[in-house]
């Protein structure tokens, strides 16, 4: 380390001169070893934090007054804002499409559900809006919703802002699921055979690495984090394992199809199976948030709050793991938004989890319906799928802020 | 009996046991209300259990505590918490919380499951920020903050709590001199105010000039308990602490003072090792 300067040292702090002198600055952390400059010199050539550009981008770029206010405020604030996004998504995933439908008649033909009378519209593009764009854009949103608020949940309760929803083996017991579902014909028998497979299979996963973990009467979160992790591998094995000895190629790409993710062909009947399981999952943890905050400081922290941690957390996994499960049950694995959602909102907003967890449902909502999209009309007349945009957008976006927010580092 | 209306704070014959190891061994301790009680002993001894274990944190094999006369094992958390606030030794990971979002954290054991903090909430916080300084950092991460300045914020956060009984552990541990005087300072009139309070300490005089009663911890069980002027003595400090040392009352401030003279006769030195650079070439 630097030389020892007592005469300046034993300086009394008002003889200092006024301005800044910066041979005088105690570095911190890492830069102190010479070869890094610190925050403070990177603030004063410009470099700016990504949160506070896409902040200023949305025009809210007081970080401090807006995490200053009540809770009811910051939810109002950032539900208006998130809201409009999620209004704007949808009104242009309904109206791009082979069919080009133009705004206006969309709008009307939701009036006219609600008995409305608005303006025209073609009996054809009122079927395709209410037959087939309505129900998959309220999947989508079902699905986002659900993958944001599990990720938040999964975040807090793991203290890792590297925590998906996926970590406990729903995604990977839905795969096998619906896979099995495939495999035997069951598909071409019963239509929603696929979902009910999926949700099945995430849950008998999910109830598998909960048990694996509570063995012995003493649960632990890194137990449960290994478990997710070993049967997620032999889940992983078991799928491989089918497509492998499957002979039909039919199936096969009906398999891989379900792999990527998608919301093509999904009807109202895919929003009420799926529908009810994430809006319980959802709103259980809405009311324990505020219990979420304080798991995050550690269970002894928690329970000196007044947490009854044991219970709280088996709810909070149950309800995440239910949500998550009916999400892939009608929309096959969906990857990053469960992961980003409520890490990039987490740097907005700040980790309030009473915030947090309904702008990661909003959020969550606005990225499968922006990625659905694009998915749907990048290539037209084919499909692009909504799972391999997410990642192909959101895991180099990812990494961005990973990169750009190194230094606040987290506790791994 | 009759002084049980008065008890805040009673254990009685708590063990806990982990792994073959007794952390606490049969320890019996009453506080009265209004009571300032140190606990003070060598690593290990198990202060921080004894802690944890009135705050319930942790529920011991054997014995048991109450609370203002009622039994810890039929209280929910939350109860406790109501009445009860522990500030823990080492400030875990904050995640990106400000201080005032930590503080307001306080009021949680006195929140409805769908109440969110009212005004009066965040005026309890506040004033909690101010009179352990804080209020300056209310809006920083507690990561920005320094070791010292986050204890003082763990400690604005269990004062919003507005507990009966307040648990510290090591609460000064990271301060500098001015602050550690502060928050003692604080917590002195707040229990000459109605508040109970158990602290463990490391620095015997600091525990004797702030306690009304020591209590002496070593491996698990408690060894003396008494005004500092009956329980510290050099001979007491030599078998527990294996410290020679004078006791005295200082000329200044007129508390018990301990002025240690260095390790008592048949402790080994630690091993001299030389270290990296001089030992490399």
């Amino acid at each position: 380390m630097g030389r020892v300067r007592p005469g300046k040292l034993t300086r009394k702090p008002g003889d200092l001169p006024e301005r800044k002198v910066t041979t005088l600055r105690i570095r911190e952390g890492p830069s102190s070893f010479g070869d890094r400059p610190d925050k403070s010199d990177t603030k004063a050539s410009g470099g700016e934090k990504p949160e506070v550009f896409l902040l200023r981008a949305i025009g809210l770029d007081r970080i401090q007054t807006y995490r200053q206010a009540g809770v009811a405020a910051r939810l109002a604030v950032g539900s208006g804002i998130l809201g409009l996004l999620v209004l704007g998504a949808a009104l242009l995933s309904l109206s791009l499409g082979p069919v080009e439908i133009p705004v206006s008649h969309v709008a009307s033909i939701i009036l006219s559900s609600v008995r409305l009378d608005f303006g025209e519209f073609g009996r054809t593009e009122q079927l395709v809006i209410e037959q087939i764009r309505l129900p998959r854009i309220v999947v989508g949103a079902c699905v986002g919703m659900a993958l944001g608020v599990a990720g938040a949940t999964m975040q807090g309760l793991f203290r890792n802002p590297m925590a998906d929803p996926g970590i406990i083996g729903v995604s990977a017991g839905g795969a096998v699921g619906a896979v099995a579902a495939i495999a035997i014909g069951a598909t071409g028998a019963f239509f929603l055979a696929l979902p009910v497979f999926a949700f099945v299979g995430a849950m008998a996963a999910c109830f598998l690495v909960y048990g694996i973990a509570a063995v012995g009467g003493r649960f632990s979160m890194a137990t449960l984090l290994l478990a997710g992790v070993a049967v997620n591998a032999f889940l992983g094995a078991v799928v491989s394992a089918i497509i492998i000895i499957l002979p039909d190629n039919e199936a096969l790409r009906e398999i891989l199809f379900w792999l990527a993710g998608g919301l093509d062909s999904r009807t109202w009947e895919h929003v009420q199976i799926a529908g009810p399981f994430i809006l319980v999952g959802i709103f259980v943890i809405l009311l324990m948030t505020r219990d979420l905050n304080l798991l995050m400081l550690g269970d002894d922290e928690a329970r000196s709050m007044g947490v009854r941690v044991g219970p709280t957390r088996i709810i909070l996994l149950a309800a995440a793991a239910m949500a998550t499960g009916a999400a892939v049950a009608v929309s096959g694995t969906i990857a990053f938004v469960g992961l980003v959602t409520p890490h990039v909102l987490r740097l907005m907003l700040g980790p309030d989890h009473r915030v947090l967890v309904p702008m990661s449902a909003v959020g969550g909502a606005v990225f499968v319906l922006l990625a659905d999209t694009v998915a749907r009309t990048i290539i037209q007349p084919a499909e692009f799928r909504v799972g391999v945009l997410a990642a192909f957008v959101g895991a180099p976006f990812f990494i961005f802020l990973l990169i750009k927010n190194k230094r606040q580092a987290y506790s791994l | 009996m009759n002084n049980q209306k008065n008890q805040a704070v009673s254990a009685q014959d708590l063990a806990y046991q982990v792994e073959a190891q007794w952390l606490l061994d049969g320890v019996n301790l009453s506080v009265d209300k209004g009571e300032m009680v140190g606990l003070i002993g060598p690593n290990g001894a198990g202060k921080s259990t004894l802690l944890r274990a009135i705050s319930g944190i942790l529920r011991c094999q054997d014995g048991a505590v109450t609370l203002e006369g009622k039994d810890l094992a039929n209280m929910t958390v939350k109860d406790v918490a109501a009445g009860l606030a522990l500030v823990p030794q080492i400030a875990p990971y904050t995640h990106g919380f400000t201080s005032m979002e930590l503080v307001l954290m306080g009021r949680y054991p006195h929140l409805g499951r769908f109440q969110v903090e009212s005004n009066s909430d965040e005026q309890i916080a506040r004033d909690a920020m101010a009179m352990t300084e804080t209020d300056q950092f209310a809006n920083r991460t507690l990561d920005t903050l320094s070791g010292g300045e986050r204890q003082r914020v763990f400690v604005a956060r269990a004062l919003a709590q507005q507990p009966r009984i307040l648990l510290l552990d090591e609460p000064t541990s990271n301060l500098d001199v001015l602050h550690q005087l502060m928050v003692l300072d604080l917590v002195r009139q707040l229990v000459d105010a109605g508040l109970t309070a158990v602290a463990a300490f490391h620095d015997l005089s600091i525990a004797a000039r702030y306690c009304d009663r020591l209590v002496v911890m070593s491996g698990g069980e408690v060894i003396a308990t008494g005004p500092a002027e009956d329980v510290l003595n050099p001979e007491l400090i030599e078998t527990v602490f294996k410290v020679k040392a004078a006791v005295y009352r200082d000329p200044v401030t007129g508390s018990m003072t301990v002025s240690l003279i260095g390790p008592a006769n048949g402790v080994a030195p630690l091993r001299n090792i030389s270290i990296g650079r001089n030992s490399a070439k």
